[in-house]
This record gives structure tokens, C-alpha cells and sequence, in this order.
């Protein structure tokens, strides 16, 4: 018996509101960005689901997630290149000493 | 039809597994335990890439995430160090303000999905053969995604750049 898709995009539901909770509730630049990899993450199984069980016959969902994948990989390394920068010049990564660019 | 296939059993084994990772990423104190609960979901979802078969998915999922964006969140913490041990919470009330909110929307969207009937029986355990992964990536015709795939490698060579412009000393 093969899993129901429900199955799969349940998990997914829940990964990606782990990930929403985690970005409501951090308070480290660091954490934020591993909560919008889950989030990142959650979309990927979703897009794979549907092509797996709506089109299997063509591959859009499939090669979204690649190029999601790929996209995050190339998002990771700029935004840790920016905190890196961030803590170099504001000795901290935590965001409430990150005020400068709100006023 | 028995309910509880080896599939379901592999799958909730799976799904627990990430469930409990992702939320000890979100609530754990140290900056290093919540990036190796990271890689646990990543490993997690790279195994419901296999379970759909999609074994090229599963390998990319491994190599580039678990590969290489976890090792750039493990230098990051370990450059930064003192500043990620203690990751402190917002207030009791902006809290609960966001539990509520991810609760509440995780229940809406959880109750659209059970009751959207939606249809699971064109699923195939063929999975996709290396060579139509490759020619859909190279062809030009119509669903393929040789336009894509040239811009990817366009972004990723500008996110190199960049990357290094921003992280340089001056």
C-alpha cells in the first residue's frame, strides 16, 4: 500500500509552521535563517508531492525543488556572508542590538 | 488492503523523526544543536524524496544541503562563537503570541487539506530515469528547462560574487 499524498502534505504543513514559529519567536540572526530553511524545506516536499502524485508523467514539481534547492544554497551563502559582516562591525548578531537601519 | 504497510510504517518513523528535529531546531538555546537538528530534518526530507522514488532529488537534497549549506551554518557559528551560545527568547508574550498564530494557521491549513479529497491513485513507483532528468535539463523544447538552468548558474555566479564582496575585510 503506497502512503497517501494527504500523509506527506501534512508533515510538510507541520515543518513549515515549526519554521514560521521559529521566526516568530528567535532572536538571533542565525536561528532565523535555519527557520527559513525549514520553511525552504517544507515548500520542497510539497512541490515533489504533487508531481509525484497529481503529474507523474511530467516533471514540473521535480525540477522546482532542484532549482529550489539550488536557490536556497545560493540565499545561505549570501545572507551568512551578511551576518558575518553584521557581527564584525556590531560585535553581536542578536536582533535587538540591530536597530541602525529602522529609524 | 492492510493499514499498516511497511510504506506507512517507514514513513511515520520518518515523519517523527522530523517533526521532533524541526522543533528542537526551533527551541533549542544552542546555536550548534539547532543547526544539527537542521541536518537531521534535511536528512529526513531527503528520505521523502526517496520514498517518492525521486532518488536524483534525494542525492541533490544530500549533497547540497546537507552537504554544503549546513557546513556554511556550522562555520558561521563556530566564526561568530560567543555571540550564538545563548539565544535568548523574546518575551513570555510574544511568545505565546507566536505559538498561537503558527497553531492557528497550522490548523487551517491542516483542515483544508484533509478535506480537499484530493487524489492519490496516479501515483508510480517508476521514478525518474537518470537520462530524462538529463535531457529535460538540456533541451530546449517545450518542458524542458535549458533557460532555467542557465540562469541558475548565472545566480549562482553572482552569489559568488557577492558573497565575497560582502564577507571581505577592507
Amino acid at each position: 500500500m503506497i502512503v497517501p499524498a494527504e500523509f506527506y502534505l501534512i508533515l510538510a504543513t507541520i515543518l513549515f509552521f515549526i519554521g514560521v514559529f521559529g521566526f516568530f519567536t528567535r532572536r538571533n540572526l542565525i536561528s532565523l535563517l535555519v527557520s527559513t530553511e525549514l520553511m525552504l524545506n517544507a515548500v520542497d516536499i510539497n512541490f515533489a508531492v504533487f508531481n509525484a502524485y497529481s503529474h507523474p508523467e511530467q516533471l514540473e514539481g521535480f525540477f522546482f525543488t532542484m532549482f529550489g534547492i539550488g536557490i536556497a544554497a545560493a540565499e545561505t551563502a549570501v545572507a551568512i556572508a551578511i551576518i558575518i559582516n553584521v557581527f564584525r562591525n556590531v560585535k553581536s548578531i542578536h536582533i535587538k542590538n540591530l536597530r541602525n537601519l529602522k529609524h | 488492503m492492510e493499514l499498516l504497510s511497511t510504506n506507512i510504517l517507514i514513513f511515520a518513523g520518518l515523519a517523527l523523526v522530523m517533526i521532533v528535529a524541526a522543533f528542537a531546531a526551533v527551541t533549542t538555546s544552542r546555536m550548534m544543536r539547532a543547526v544539527t537538528y537542521l541536518l537531521f530534518v534535511l536528512f529526513g526530507t531527503a528520505g521523502v524524496y526517496f520514498m517518492l522514488h525521486y532518488t536524483f532529488l534525494g542525492a541533490v537534497q544530500i549533497i547540497v544541503y546537507a552537504g554544503g549549506i549546513v557546513v556554511l551554518f556550522i562555520f558561521a557559528a563556530l566564526l561568530i562563537g560567543k555571540g550564538t551560545i545563548d539565544v535568548t527568547h523574546t518575551s513570555k508574550r510574544r511568545y505565546f503570541a507566536g505559538l498561537l498564530t503558527s497553531v492557528s494557521a497550522m490548523m487551517i491549513t491542516l483542515y483544508l487539506i484533509v478535506t480537499s479529497g484530493f487524489s492519490t491513485d496516479k501515483f508510480t513507483v517508476d521514478g525518474v530515469p537518470m537520462k530524462v532528468v538529463g535531457t529535460a535539463l538540456m533541451g530546449t523544447d517545450k518542458h524542458n528547462y535549458v533557460l532555467t538552468f542557465e540562469v541558475m548558474s548565472i545566480l549562482l555566479l553572482a552569489c559568488m560574487v557577492g558573497a565575497i564582496m560582502i564577507a571581505r575585510k577592507k
